[in-house]
């Protein structure tokens, strides 16, 4: 079974989200073999239904954003709904270590 | 305002092109993420999401060459930077070039605030849609609540979210949980259902007590009663709501005119009821 898609939200938009989680874990990421998703923010996205949405949500997906509650209804809200499956990463409840536990490590 | 970009970014380090040092990777990504940009970091086999038209490829290319790109099928406008040398700010601004006058939102500028319902708890009750002066909220065909005027909400306004008696509404922006979509617990809803009754919440129902006022104000200043008079009487109506933190200042402040509240809310009531007697709860 090959690895889901990686998405990571930056949350550019508000600052809800600790500065040194996002920016570990991003930084994380590119530390990684792994290609992976990011966009400025998802809030912003659903806001607008950007169609980008639906493409990612109709992947096997890992979202690396905030509470998954919210990001299950933000793609909802952009008529994307996310499957049952998808992982959701909450860097609003986690620290930095605990939220790249879940990632793939470094290359 | 929401502006849409029909464009992607495609951070590319596959062949033909030098693999990017992790910590330069990082300061990229970050640098054009924080101006809004989203952006795809991949080898070959990058995916494109339907409606977009344009495509920017980011690499540090070989011999520093951007190669010609061009889409089979024409249907896509592509092409290639060469960032080798260049810092985040130097990318960043040869982007924003290569962007020209697309449309699209920026951070600080506007904030993307907006209710989210979450419908594994929503019972369509439409006390949001009854409580909402803006529009925000409208009825689908059949009958289900939705969120229909995203622009028409007042940022950090989540007054909406306080009246839903199953704490169904989230503004993923707002500091705090519940509303901020944290998992909703047992106080929570303890909590919440203390505020069914909208008129408890607000001591008193808000329109009727704008109606009273305003008809006390028609009798005992009829002959004085104008334009800031009905203002102040506006904030002392409202005062509360703010007082309690349920409605920030710069949003008490646009409120419409009391008649105008009336009138908005006599509309918002009377769909609700419409939209109810057409869709009885299951």
């Amino acid at each position: 079974m090959s690895a889901p898609r990686l998405l990571y939200c930056r949350c550019a938009y508000a600052q809800v989200l600790p500065q040194e989680v996002k920016d570990g874990v991003l930084r994380h990421l590119c530390s990684a073999a792994q290609p992976f998703e990011s966009v400025a923010d998802l809030c912003e996205m659903s806001a607008r239904r950007d169609p980008r949405l639906a493409e990612l949500a109709s992947s096997d997906l890992k979202i690396i954003a905030c509470h998954p509650r919210a990001v299950k209804w933000l793609f909802h809200a952009a008529n994307a709904p996310l499957p049952e499956s998808t992982e959701i990463v909450n860097l609003r409840s986690l620290s930095t270590a605990e939220a790249c536990q879940l990632l793939p490590p470094p290359a | 305002m929401s502006l849409s970009p029909d464009f992607s970014l495609l951070l590319y380090e596959g062949r033909g092109s030098q693999p990017l040092d992790p910590e330069r990777r990082f300061a990229l990504c970050a640098a054009l993420l924080d101006r809004g940009y989203s952006l795809s970091r991949a080898g070959l086999g990058a995916r494109l999401a339907p409606g977009q038209k344009a495509l920017i490829v980011l690499g540090e290319f070989d011999r520093g060459q951007a190669p010609d790109l061009e889409d089979a099928d024409g249907a896509i406008a592509l092409s290639a930077c060469d960032i080798t040398g260049l810092d985040p700010a130097a990318v960043t601004d040869l982007v924003e070039r290569r962007r020209g006058d697309r449309p699209m939102n920026q951070p600080g500028l506007w904030k993307p605030w907006f209710p989210v319902i979450d419908y594994s708890r929503c019972t369509n009750c439409m006390q949001c849609l009854s409580f909402c002066l803006f529009d925000v909220y409208g009825v689908s065909k059949e009958g289900k609540l939705q969120v229909q005027n995203n622009d028409n909400c007042k940022t950090n306004c989540p007054a909406c979210s306080r009246v839903c008696p199953e704490v169904a509404i989230m503004f993923p922006k707002y500091s705090s949980g519940p509303i901020n979509g944290e998992p909703v617990s047992d106080s929570d809803i303890k909590r919440e259902k203390m505020k069914v009754d909208i008129s408890a919440l607000l001591g008193g129902d808000l329109y009727a007590r704008l109606r009273e006022r305003s008809d006390e104000a028609k009798s005992r200043f009829s002959q004085e009663r104008d334009a800031s008079k009905a203002l102040a009487e506006r904030k002392k109506c409202l005062a509360k709501l703010m007082a309690e933190g349920m409605i920030p200042a710069d949003v008490l402040a646009s409120l419409p005119s009391p008649d105008e509240i009336q009138r908005r809310a006599a509309a918002a009531a009377a769909r609700a009821e419409a939209a109810l007697a057409d869709a009885p709860l299951p």
